[in-house]
Protein backbone atom coordinates (compact mmCIF):
# COMPACT_ATOMS: atom_id res chain seq x y z
CA UNK A 1 0.00 0.00 0.00
CA UNK A 2 1.24 3.49 -0.86
CA UNK A 3 0.40 6.88 0.61
CA UNK A 4 0.67 10.13 -1.32
CA UNK A 5 0.68 13.19 0.96
CA UNK A 6 -0.05 16.58 -0.61
CA UNK A 7 1.21 19.68 1.24
CA UNK A 8 2.25 23.21 0.29
CA UNK A 9 3.71 25.29 3.12
CA UNK A 10 1.76 28.32 2.00
CA UNK A 11 -2.01 28.05 2.17
CA UNK A 12 -4.27 28.51 -0.84
CA UNK A 13 -1.92 27.20 -3.52
CA UNK A 14 -4.49 24.66 -4.71
CA UNK A 15 -3.78 21.51 -2.66
CA UNK A 16 -7.40 20.54 -2.17
CA UNK A 17 -8.50 21.18 -5.77
CA UNK A 18 -5.60 19.02 -6.92
CA UNK A 19 -6.32 16.23 -4.42
CA UNK A 20 -9.97 16.19 -5.51
CA UNK A 21 -8.89 15.81 -9.12
CA UNK A 22 -6.46 13.01 -8.23
CA UNK A 23 -9.35 11.30 -6.45
CA UNK A 24 -11.33 11.29 -9.71
CA UNK A 25 -8.38 9.83 -11.63
CA UNK A 26 -7.21 7.20 -9.16
CA UNK A 27 -8.61 3.67 -9.11
CA UNK A 28 -9.35 2.03 -5.77
CA UNK A 29 -8.16 4.33 -2.99
CA UNK A 30 -9.13 6.09 0.18
CA UNK A 31 -8.91 9.82 0.79
CA UNK A 32 -7.68 11.29 4.08
CA UNK A 33 -8.30 14.98 4.71
CA UNK A 34 -5.66 15.93 7.26
CA UNK A 35 -6.34 19.66 7.28
CA UNK A 36 -8.17 19.08 10.54
CA UNK A 37 -8.54 22.80 11.34
CA UNK A 38 -10.32 23.66 8.14
CA UNK A 39 -11.10 20.57 6.11
CA UNK A 40 -12.44 21.39 2.66
CA UNK A 41 -12.12 18.27 0.53
CA UNK A 42 -15.70 17.15 1.25
CA UNK A 43 -16.96 20.38 -0.32
CA UNK A 44 -15.87 19.11 -3.76
CA UNK A 45 -17.56 15.72 -3.40
CA UNK A 46 -21.07 14.41 -2.96
CA UNK A 47 -20.28 12.97 0.40
CA UNK A 48 -22.29 11.69 3.29
CA UNK A 49 -20.98 11.00 6.75
CA UNK A 50 -21.66 7.37 7.62
CA UNK A 51 -19.91 7.19 11.00
CA UNK A 52 -18.46 9.53 13.58
CA UNK A 53 -16.21 8.81 16.52
CA UNK A 54 -15.09 11.26 19.19
CA UNK A 55 -11.49 12.40 19.32
CA UNK A 56 -10.19 12.66 22.87
CA UNK A 57 -7.60 15.37 23.35
CA UNK A 58 -5.51 15.69 26.46
CA UNK A 59 -7.46 15.70 29.69
CA UNK A 60 -8.32 19.01 31.37
CA UNK A 61 -7.88 19.87 35.02
CA UNK A 62 -10.94 20.24 37.22
CA UNK A 63 -10.74 21.66 40.74
CA UNK A 64 -13.24 20.50 43.32
CA UNK A 65 -14.59 23.52 45.18
CA UNK A 66 -15.34 21.40 48.22
CA UNK A 67 -11.85 19.98 48.60
CA UNK A 68 -9.85 23.04 47.49
CA UNK A 69 -8.13 24.85 50.39
CA UNK A 70 -7.12 27.84 48.23
CA UNK A 71 -3.40 27.41 48.95
CA UNK A 72 -2.52 28.62 45.46
CA UNK A 73 0.09 25.90 44.82
CA UNK A 74 -1.60 24.81 41.59
CA UNK A 75 -1.50 28.34 40.29
CA UNK A 76 2.23 28.65 41.12
CA UNK A 77 3.11 25.39 39.38
CA UNK A 78 1.00 25.91 36.23
CA UNK A 79 3.32 27.02 33.41
CA UNK A 80 0.44 27.94 31.14
CA UNK A 81 -1.27 30.53 33.31
CA UNK A 82 -4.41 28.41 33.12
CA UNK A 83 -5.41 28.65 36.79
CA UNK A 84 -6.65 31.86 38.33
CA UNK A 85 -8.02 31.89 41.85
CA UNK A 86 -8.76 28.14 41.80
CA UNK A 87 -10.56 28.42 38.48
CA UNK A 88 -9.28 26.51 35.43
CA UNK A 89 -9.38 28.26 32.04
CA UNK A 90 -10.09 25.34 29.69
CA UNK A 91 -8.63 27.14 26.67
CA UNK A 92 -5.24 27.63 28.34
CA UNK A 93 -5.05 24.26 30.12
CA UNK A 94 -2.74 21.96 28.14
CA UNK A 95 -3.55 18.90 30.22
CA UNK A 96 -0.10 18.30 31.74
CA UNK A 97 -1.51 17.35 35.15
CA UNK A 98 1.19 19.22 37.10
CA UNK A 99 -1.48 21.00 39.17
CA UNK A 100 -2.84 17.63 40.25
CA UNK A 101 0.65 16.56 41.35
CA UNK A 102 1.13 19.83 43.22
CA UNK A 103 -2.23 19.81 45.00
CA UNK A 104 -1.84 18.60 48.58
CA UNK A 105 -5.59 18.64 49.21
CA UNK A 106 -6.29 16.11 46.47
CA UNK A 107 -8.79 18.57 45.01
CA UNK A 108 -7.79 18.28 41.36
CA UNK A 109 -8.73 15.59 38.90
CA UNK A 110 -7.95 15.33 35.23
CA UNK A 111 -11.12 14.75 33.21
CA UNK A 112 -11.60 13.34 29.71
CA UNK A 113 -12.08 15.96 27.09
CA UNK A 114 -13.55 15.53 23.60
CA UNK A 115 -11.52 17.80 21.33
CA UNK A 116 -13.09 16.91 18.01
CA UNK A 117 -14.74 14.31 15.81
CA UNK A 118 -13.30 11.86 13.32
CA UNK A 119 -15.72 11.30 10.45
CA UNK A 120 -16.01 8.50 7.90
CA UNK A 121 -17.75 9.41 4.67
CA UNK A 122 -18.76 7.77 1.41
CA UNK A 123 -18.16 9.80 -1.71
CA UNK A 124 -18.72 9.13 -5.40
CA UNK A 125 -14.96 8.52 -5.66
CA UNK A 126 -14.53 6.22 -2.69
CA UNK A 127 -14.33 6.32 1.09
CA UNK A 128 -12.90 9.32 2.91
CA UNK A 129 -11.73 9.93 6.46
CA UNK A 130 -11.78 13.49 7.73
CA UNK A 131 -12.08 15.32 11.02
CA UNK A 132 -13.41 18.35 12.74
CA UNK A 133 -11.22 19.75 15.44
CA UNK A 134 -13.31 21.51 18.05
CA UNK A 135 -13.27 25.29 17.95
CA UNK A 136 -10.07 26.72 19.45
CA UNK A 137 -8.81 23.23 20.42
CA UNK A 138 -5.19 22.18 20.42
CA UNK A 139 -3.47 18.84 19.91
CA UNK A 140 -4.23 18.86 16.22
CA UNK A 141 -1.06 16.89 15.40
CA UNK A 142 -2.47 13.92 17.28
CA UNK A 143 -5.77 14.22 15.40
CA UNK A 144 -3.90 14.20 12.09
CA UNK A 145 -2.14 11.00 13.19
CA UNK A 146 -5.51 9.44 14.09
CA UNK A 147 -7.07 10.34 10.71
CA UNK A 148 -4.12 8.78 8.90
CA UNK A 149 -4.26 5.67 11.08
CA UNK A 150 -8.00 5.19 10.41
CA UNK A 151 -7.52 5.69 6.67
CA UNK A 152 -4.74 3.09 6.63
CA UNK A 153 -6.92 0.64 8.53
CA UNK A 154 -9.79 0.99 6.05
CA UNK A 155 -7.41 0.68 3.11
CA UNK A 156 -6.05 -2.55 4.62
CA UNK A 157 -9.54 -3.94 5.25
CA UNK A 158 -10.64 -3.20 1.70
CA UNK A 159 -7.34 -4.23 0.16
CA UNK A 160 -6.84 -0.83 -1.44
CA UNK A 161 -3.41 0.02 -2.74
CA UNK A 162 -3.49 3.80 -2.36
CA UNK A 163 -4.14 6.51 0.22
CA UNK A 164 -4.34 10.14 -0.96
CA UNK A 165 -3.80 12.56 1.91
CA UNK A 166 -4.71 16.25 1.73
CA UNK A 167 -2.39 17.98 4.18
CA UNK A 168 -2.56 21.21 6.17
CA UNK A 169 -0.60 24.41 5.45
CA UNK A 170 2.49 25.44 7.44
CA UNK A 171 5.46 23.45 8.73
CA UNK A 172 4.32 22.85 12.34
CA UNK A 173 2.92 19.92 14.28
CA UNK A 174 0.10 19.03 11.89
CA UNK A 175 2.40 18.89 8.88
CA UNK A 176 5.09 16.98 10.76
CA UNK A 177 2.39 14.52 11.78
CA UNK A 178 1.52 14.01 8.07
CA UNK A 179 5.05 13.09 7.02
CA UNK A 180 5.87 9.95 8.98
CA UNK A 181 5.88 6.89 6.71
CA UNK A 182 4.50 8.78 3.70
CA UNK A 183 5.70 7.13 0.49
CA UNK A 184 5.72 10.35 -1.51
CA UNK A 185 5.15 13.98 -0.53
CA UNK A 186 3.86 16.26 -3.27
CA UNK A 187 4.50 19.95 -2.57
CA UNK A 188 2.12 22.25 -4.46
CA UNK A 189 3.57 25.71 -4.94
CA UNK A 190 2.85 28.86 -6.93
CA UNK A 191 5.30 31.20 -8.65
CA UNK A 192 5.15 34.09 -6.16
CA UNK A 193 7.89 35.31 -3.79
CA UNK A 194 5.86 33.99 -0.87
CA UNK A 195 5.13 30.69 -2.63
CA UNK A 196 8.86 30.13 -3.30
CA UNK A 197 9.85 31.07 0.27
CA UNK A 198 7.27 28.76 1.81
CA UNK A 199 8.09 25.91 -0.58
CA UNK A 200 11.76 26.07 0.40
CA UNK A 201 10.86 25.83 4.09
CA UNK A 202 8.49 22.93 3.59
CA UNK A 203 11.02 21.08 1.37
CA UNK A 204 13.60 21.49 4.17
CA UNK A 205 11.06 20.00 6.54
CA UNK A 206 10.51 16.96 4.29
CA UNK A 207 14.29 16.57 4.02
CA UNK A 208 14.66 16.92 7.81
CA UNK A 209 12.36 13.92 8.25
CA UNK A 210 13.99 11.95 5.40
CA UNK A 211 10.88 12.09 3.22
CA UNK A 212 10.72 11.77 -0.56
CA UNK A 213 9.41 14.91 -2.24
CA UNK A 214 8.12 16.00 -5.64
CA UNK A 215 6.96 19.49 -6.64
CA UNK A 216 4.19 20.76 -8.84
CA UNK A 217 3.78 24.41 -9.81
CA UNK A 218 0.25 25.77 -9.92
CA UNK A 219 -0.67 28.86 -12.00
CA UNK A 220 2.87 28.69 -13.40
CA UNK A 221 2.27 31.29 -16.12
CA UNK A 222 1.45 34.04 -13.59
CA UNK A 223 5.22 34.53 -13.46
CA UNK A 224 7.44 32.59 -15.86
CA UNK A 225 10.57 33.98 -14.19
CA UNK A 226 9.55 32.82 -10.70
CA UNK A 227 8.59 29.45 -12.20
CA UNK A 228 12.11 29.23 -13.64
CA UNK A 229 13.53 29.98 -10.20
CA UNK A 230 11.42 27.21 -8.62
CA UNK A 231 12.66 24.75 -11.25
CA UNK A 232 16.28 25.77 -10.54
CA UNK A 233 15.82 25.31 -6.79
CA UNK A 234 14.28 21.87 -7.29
CA UNK A 235 17.01 20.87 -9.74
CA UNK A 236 19.72 21.85 -7.26
CA UNK A 237 18.00 19.84 -4.51
CA UNK A 238 17.48 16.90 -6.86
CA UNK A 239 13.69 17.07 -6.43
CA UNK A 240 11.59 16.29 -9.51
CA UNK A 241 9.12 18.91 -10.78
CA UNK A 242 6.29 16.62 -11.87
CA UNK A 243 4.27 19.24 -13.67
CA UNK A 244 3.13 22.80 -14.20
CA UNK A 245 -0.53 23.78 -14.20
CA UNK A 246 -1.42 26.94 -16.12
CA UNK A 247 -3.66 29.68 -14.73
CA UNK A 248 -7.09 28.53 -15.87
CA UNK A 249 -10.46 30.02 -14.89
CA UNK A 250 -11.90 26.49 -15.27
CA UNK A 251 -10.33 25.65 -11.92
CA UNK A 252 -11.90 28.64 -10.19
CA UNK A 253 -15.31 28.03 -11.76
CA UNK A 254 -15.25 24.35 -10.81
CA UNK A 255 -14.43 25.33 -7.24
CA UNK A 256 -17.31 27.79 -7.19
CA UNK A 257 -19.58 24.96 -8.39
CA UNK A 258 -18.17 22.52 -5.85
CA UNK A 259 -16.75 19.94 -8.28
CA UNK A 260 -13.21 18.67 -9.01
CA UNK A 261 -11.91 20.68 -12.01
CA UNK A 262 -10.63 17.54 -13.76
CA UNK A 263 -14.24 16.78 -14.64
CA UNK A 264 -14.10 19.70 -17.06
CA UNK A 265 -12.21 17.62 -19.61
CA UNK A 266 -9.71 19.11 -22.06
CA UNK A 267 -9.21 22.33 -20.13
CA UNK A 268 -5.53 23.37 -19.95
CA UNK A 269 -5.44 22.67 -16.19
CA UNK A 270 -7.00 19.21 -16.63
CA UNK A 271 -4.54 18.23 -19.34
CA UNK A 272 -1.60 19.28 -17.16
CA UNK A 273 -3.06 17.40 -14.18
CA UNK A 274 -3.33 14.14 -16.18
CA UNK A 275 0.41 14.39 -16.86
CA UNK A 276 1.17 15.04 -13.19
CA UNK A 277 -0.91 12.06 -12.10
CA UNK A 278 0.95 9.77 -14.53
CA UNK A 279 4.30 10.95 -13.16
CA UNK A 280 3.19 10.45 -9.57
CA UNK A 281 1.94 6.91 -10.26
CA UNK A 282 5.30 6.04 -11.82
CA UNK A 283 7.12 7.44 -8.77
CA UNK A 284 4.85 5.48 -6.41
CA UNK B 1 -5.21 49.50 19.17
CA UNK B 2 -4.31 45.87 18.46
CA UNK B 3 -5.79 44.59 15.23
CA UNK B 4 -5.50 41.00 13.96
CA UNK B 5 -5.87 39.93 10.33
CA UNK B 6 -6.94 36.28 10.13
CA UNK B 7 -8.82 33.95 7.78
CA UNK B 8 -9.25 30.28 8.69
CA UNK B 9 -8.41 29.24 5.13
CA UNK B 10 -4.89 29.87 3.88
CA UNK B 11 -4.15 31.93 0.81
CA UNK B 12 -7.19 34.20 0.95
CA UNK B 13 -5.10 37.37 1.15
CA UNK B 14 -4.28 37.97 4.83
CA UNK B 15 -0.81 39.21 4.06
CA UNK B 16 -2.06 41.36 1.17
CA UNK B 17 -4.56 43.06 3.50
CA UNK B 18 -2.31 43.38 6.55
CA UNK B 19 0.67 44.73 4.57
CA UNK B 20 -1.37 47.22 2.54
CA UNK B 21 -3.19 48.35 5.67
CA UNK B 22 0.12 48.88 7.50
CA UNK B 23 1.62 50.91 4.65
CA UNK B 24 -1.52 53.04 4.31
CA UNK B 25 -1.95 53.72 8.03
CA UNK B 26 1.75 54.50 8.56
CA UNK B 27 1.14 57.75 6.64
CA UNK B 28 -1.15 58.83 9.47
CA UNK B 29 0.12 57.27 12.70
CA UNK B 30 2.68 55.03 14.33
CA UNK B 31 2.21 51.50 13.03
CA UNK B 32 3.78 48.18 14.00
CA UNK B 33 3.45 45.08 11.82
CA UNK B 34 3.75 41.80 13.74
CA UNK B 35 3.95 38.67 11.59
CA UNK B 36 2.73 35.82 13.82
CA UNK B 37 2.70 33.26 11.00
CA UNK B 38 6.00 31.94 12.33
CA UNK B 39 5.76 28.67 10.37
CA UNK B 40 5.63 30.47 7.04
CA UNK B 41 6.32 34.19 7.63
CA UNK B 42 5.67 36.19 4.46
CA UNK B 43 5.29 39.83 5.56
CA UNK B 44 9.01 40.56 5.11
CA UNK B 45 8.83 39.50 1.46
CA UNK B 46 6.30 42.27 0.77
CA UNK B 47 7.58 44.96 3.18
CA UNK B 48 11.33 44.39 2.71
CA UNK B 49 12.26 45.62 6.19
CA UNK B 50 15.79 46.41 7.26
CA UNK B 51 16.23 43.98 10.15
CA UNK B 52 18.24 45.51 12.99
CA UNK B 53 17.74 43.19 15.90
CA UNK B 54 17.58 39.44 16.29
CA UNK B 55 16.85 37.40 19.36
CA UNK B 56 16.84 33.64 19.83
CA UNK B 57 13.76 32.21 21.49
CA UNK B 58 13.99 29.13 23.66
CA UNK B 59 11.60 26.92 25.56
CA UNK B 60 12.61 24.87 28.57
CA UNK B 61 13.18 21.15 28.21
CA UNK B 62 14.39 18.61 30.77
CA UNK B 63 18.02 17.57 31.09
CA UNK B 64 18.76 14.40 33.02
CA UNK B 65 21.65 14.15 35.46
CA UNK B 66 22.78 10.58 34.81
CA UNK B 67 24.59 10.49 38.18
CA UNK B 68 21.43 11.15 40.15
CA UNK B 69 18.89 9.31 37.95
CA UNK B 70 18.04 5.83 39.19
CA UNK B 71 15.73 5.03 36.23
CA UNK B 72 12.69 4.84 38.47
CA UNK B 73 10.47 5.84 35.53
CA UNK B 74 8.35 8.36 37.43
CA UNK B 75 9.06 11.23 34.97
CA UNK B 76 7.90 9.18 31.99
CA UNK B 77 4.83 8.08 33.93
CA UNK B 78 3.70 11.64 34.74
CA UNK B 79 4.60 13.21 31.38
CA UNK B 80 1.29 13.76 29.56
CA UNK B 81 3.13 14.51 26.31
CA UNK B 82 5.27 11.34 26.06
CA UNK B 83 8.41 13.46 25.98
CA UNK B 84 10.38 11.11 28.22
CA UNK B 85 11.15 7.40 28.00
CA UNK B 86 13.02 5.47 30.65
CA UNK B 87 15.10 2.46 29.69
CA UNK B 88 17.22 0.53 32.18
CA UNK B 89 20.12 2.85 32.93
CA UNK B 90 19.10 5.44 30.39
CA UNK B 91 16.42 8.16 30.35
CA UNK B 92 15.63 9.62 26.93
CA UNK B 93 14.24 13.12 26.30
CA UNK B 94 12.26 13.98 23.14
CA UNK B 95 12.42 17.80 23.13
CA UNK B 96 9.98 18.16 20.20
CA UNK B 97 7.22 16.53 22.27
CA UNK B 98 7.84 18.60 25.43
CA UNK B 99 5.36 21.32 26.42
CA UNK B 100 7.65 22.68 29.18
CA UNK B 101 5.04 22.01 31.87
CA UNK B 102 7.74 21.47 34.50
CA UNK B 103 6.24 18.24 35.84
CA UNK B 104 9.42 16.19 35.53
CA UNK B 105 11.88 18.73 36.91
CA UNK B 106 9.60 19.73 39.78
CA UNK B 107 8.60 16.24 40.84
CA UNK B 108 11.58 13.94 40.10
CA UNK B 109 12.03 12.00 43.38
CA UNK B 110 15.85 12.13 42.98
CA UNK B 111 15.96 15.75 41.78
CA UNK B 112 17.88 14.47 38.79
CA UNK B 113 16.18 16.75 36.24
CA UNK B 114 16.90 20.40 35.50
CA UNK B 115 15.33 22.62 32.85
CA UNK B 116 17.60 23.83 30.03
CA UNK B 117 17.00 26.06 27.00
CA UNK B 118 15.94 24.49 23.72
CA UNK B 119 16.00 27.03 20.87
CA UNK B 120 12.93 26.93 18.66
CA UNK B 121 13.36 29.99 16.48
CA UNK B 122 14.16 33.70 16.28
CA UNK B 123 12.33 36.99 16.62
CA UNK B 124 13.63 39.65 14.24
CA UNK B 125 12.86 43.36 14.40
CA UNK B 126 13.46 46.23 12.07
CA UNK B 127 11.83 48.97 10.03
CA UNK B 128 10.17 49.03 6.64
CA UNK B 129 10.16 52.78 6.01
CA UNK B 130 7.53 54.11 8.40
CA UNK B 131 6.36 50.71 9.61
CA UNK B 132 7.98 49.09 12.64
CA UNK B 133 8.41 45.44 11.69
CA UNK B 134 8.58 42.30 13.85
CA UNK B 135 8.38 38.66 12.84
CA UNK B 136 9.20 35.20 14.14
CA UNK B 137 10.83 32.37 12.23
CA UNK B 138 10.26 28.88 13.60
CA UNK B 139 13.20 26.51 13.15
CA UNK B 140 12.42 23.81 10.60
CA UNK B 141 11.44 20.59 12.37
CA UNK B 142 10.03 22.29 15.48
CA UNK B 143 6.41 21.25 16.06
CA UNK B 144 5.18 23.83 18.54
CA UNK B 145 4.91 27.45 17.50
CA UNK B 146 2.88 29.10 20.34
CA UNK B 147 5.90 30.06 22.51
CA UNK B 148 7.47 31.86 19.54
CA UNK B 149 4.15 33.54 18.72
CA UNK B 150 4.03 34.81 22.32
CA UNK B 151 7.56 36.21 21.92
CA UNK B 152 6.54 38.10 18.75
CA UNK B 153 3.45 39.50 20.46
CA UNK B 154 5.51 40.62 23.45
CA UNK B 155 7.07 43.20 21.08
CA UNK B 156 3.79 45.12 20.74
CA UNK B 157 3.71 48.64 22.21
CA UNK B 158 0.66 50.42 23.52
CA UNK B 159 1.13 53.73 21.70
CA UNK B 160 1.00 52.21 18.23
CA UNK B 161 -1.53 50.71 15.87
CA UNK B 162 -0.44 47.06 16.01
CA UNK B 163 -1.37 44.97 12.97
CA UNK B 164 -0.98 41.22 13.52
CA UNK B 165 -0.74 38.82 10.59
CA UNK B 166 -2.30 35.58 11.91
CA UNK B 167 -1.42 32.08 10.65
CA UNK B 168 -4.18 30.09 8.89
CA UNK B 169 -6.30 27.54 10.70
CA UNK B 170 -8.35 27.55 13.88
CA UNK B 171 -6.13 25.70 16.36
CA UNK B 172 -3.51 26.89 18.82
CA UNK B 173 -1.25 28.98 16.53
CA UNK B 174 -4.23 31.03 15.30
CA UNK B 175 -5.79 31.25 18.77
CA UNK B 176 -2.53 32.41 20.42
CA UNK B 177 -2.11 35.04 17.70
CA UNK B 178 -5.56 36.62 18.08
CA UNK B 179 -5.82 36.40 21.88
CA UNK B 180 -6.01 39.83 23.46
CA UNK B 181 -6.62 41.89 20.31
CA UNK B 182 -9.28 44.61 20.17
CA UNK B 183 -10.61 43.59 16.79
CA UNK B 184 -10.08 40.94 14.12
CA UNK B 185 -10.41 41.44 10.37
CA UNK B 186 -11.35 38.16 8.66
CA UNK B 187 -10.22 37.93 5.06
CA UNK B 188 -12.26 35.59 2.88
CA UNK B 189 -12.73 34.80 -0.79
CA UNK B 190 -16.06 34.16 -2.52
CA UNK B 191 -15.64 30.39 -2.90
CA UNK B 192 -17.20 27.47 -0.99
CA UNK B 193 -13.82 26.91 0.74
CA UNK B 194 -13.60 30.56 1.75
CA UNK B 195 -17.08 30.59 3.24
CA UNK B 196 -16.70 27.25 5.03
CA UNK B 197 -13.48 28.34 6.73
CA UNK B 198 -14.76 31.84 7.44
CA UNK B 199 -17.51 30.26 9.50
CA UNK B 200 -14.94 28.27 11.51
CA UNK B 201 -12.89 31.41 12.15
CA UNK B 202 -16.01 33.30 13.26
CA UNK B 203 -16.79 30.53 15.77
CA UNK B 204 -13.28 30.80 17.24
CA UNK B 205 -13.59 34.57 17.62
CA UNK B 206 -17.02 34.27 19.20
CA UNK B 207 -15.62 31.83 21.70
CA UNK B 208 -12.77 34.22 22.49
CA UNK B 209 -15.24 37.13 22.60
CA UNK B 210 -13.28 39.15 20.03
CA UNK B 211 -15.31 41.44 17.74
CA UNK B 212 -14.75 40.88 14.03
CA UNK B 213 -15.61 42.07 10.53
CA UNK B 214 -15.10 40.61 7.07
CA UNK B 215 -13.08 41.69 4.05
CA UNK B 216 -14.04 39.93 0.82
CA UNK B 217 -10.90 39.56 -1.25
CA UNK B 218 -10.82 38.79 -4.99
CA UNK B 219 -14.41 39.93 -5.12
CA UNK B 220 -15.90 39.06 -8.51
CA UNK B 221 -19.24 40.72 -7.87
CA UNK B 222 -20.79 37.31 -7.13
CA UNK B 223 -20.30 37.42 -3.36
CA UNK B 224 -23.92 37.02 -2.35
CA UNK B 225 -23.44 33.86 -0.30
CA UNK B 226 -20.72 35.52 1.79
CA UNK B 227 -22.85 38.63 2.28
CA UNK B 228 -25.87 36.54 3.24
CA UNK B 229 -23.75 34.66 5.74
CA UNK B 230 -22.45 37.89 7.28
CA UNK B 231 -25.99 39.29 7.44
CA UNK B 232 -27.23 36.17 9.20
CA UNK B 233 -24.40 36.26 11.74
CA UNK B 234 -24.60 40.06 12.15
CA UNK B 235 -20.97 40.54 11.12
CA UNK B 236 -20.15 43.69 9.17
CA UNK B 237 -18.68 43.41 5.66
CA UNK B 238 -15.95 46.03 6.01
CA UNK B 239 -14.55 46.12 2.51
CA UNK B 240 -14.47 44.35 -0.84
CA UNK B 241 -11.23 44.09 -2.74
CA UNK B 242 -11.68 43.45 -6.46
CA UNK B 243 -10.12 40.55 -8.37
CA UNK B 244 -7.30 42.22 -10.31
CA UNK B 245 -4.69 40.61 -12.55
CA UNK B 246 -2.20 43.49 -12.07
CA UNK B 247 -2.40 43.14 -8.28
CA UNK B 248 -1.96 39.36 -8.55
CA UNK B 249 1.16 39.82 -10.69
CA UNK B 250 2.46 42.42 -8.23
CA UNK B 251 1.91 39.97 -5.41
CA UNK B 252 3.86 37.31 -7.30
CA UNK B 253 6.77 39.73 -7.57
CA UNK B 254 6.53 40.72 -3.89
CA UNK B 255 4.95 44.17 -4.40
CA UNK B 256 2.14 45.13 -1.99
CA UNK B 257 -1.26 45.80 -3.59
CA UNK B 258 -1.31 49.38 -2.38
CA UNK B 259 1.99 50.10 -4.16
CA UNK B 260 0.84 48.44 -7.39
CA UNK B 261 -2.30 50.58 -7.39
CA UNK B 262 -1.81 53.86 -5.52
CA UNK B 263 -5.56 54.54 -5.68
CA UNK B 264 -6.20 51.50 -3.49
CA UNK B 265 -4.87 53.53 -0.54
CA UNK B 266 -8.40 54.88 -0.25
CA UNK B 267 -9.78 51.34 -0.03
CA UNK B 268 -7.59 50.56 2.97
CA UNK B 269 -8.18 53.94 4.67
CA UNK B 270 -11.90 53.26 4.42
CA UNK B 271 -11.36 49.79 5.85
CA UNK B 272 -9.56 51.27 8.88
CA UNK B 273 -12.26 53.91 9.34
CA UNK B 274 -14.90 51.18 9.45
CA UNK B 275 -12.88 49.13 11.93
CA UNK B 276 -12.56 52.16 14.21
CA UNK B 277 -16.26 52.84 13.88
CA UNK B 278 -17.15 49.27 14.91
CA UNK B 279 -14.63 49.23 17.79
CA UNK B 280 -15.84 52.54 19.22
CA UNK B 281 -19.55 51.64 19.00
Amino acid sequence: MKELVVISGKGGTGKTSLVASFSVLAGEKIMADCDVDASNLHLLFNSSVIRQIPFYGLKKARISEELCVKCGDCEDYCHFGAIDNSFVDGLSCEGCGVCKLACRAGAIEMVEHIAGQIEFSDTEYGPMVHARLGVAEDNSGKLVAEVRKMARQIAEDKNYELIITDGPPGIGCQVISCLSNADLVLVVTEPSRTGIHDMERVLSLVEHFDGRAAVCINKWDISASNTGEIEDICYSKNIPVVGKIPYDMTVYNALKNGIPYIRKKDSPASTATLGIWDSLLKML
Amino acid sequence: MKLAVASGKGGTGKTTVSVSLAITMAQRKRVAFLDCDVEEPNGHLMLNPVLQHKEMVAVLVPEIDEQKCDSCGYCAEICAFHALAVLPGNTLVFPEMCHACGGCWNFCPKQAITPVDNYIGVVEEGRAEKVRFVHGRLNVGVAMSPPLIRAVKAKAKNDELTIIDVPPGTSCPAVKSVEGVDFCILVTEPTPFGLHDLDLAVQVLHQLKIPCGVVINRSDGLDLTVEEYCGRCKIPVLQKIPLDREVAEGYAAGIPAVLVKKEWGELFSELMDKVEEVVSS
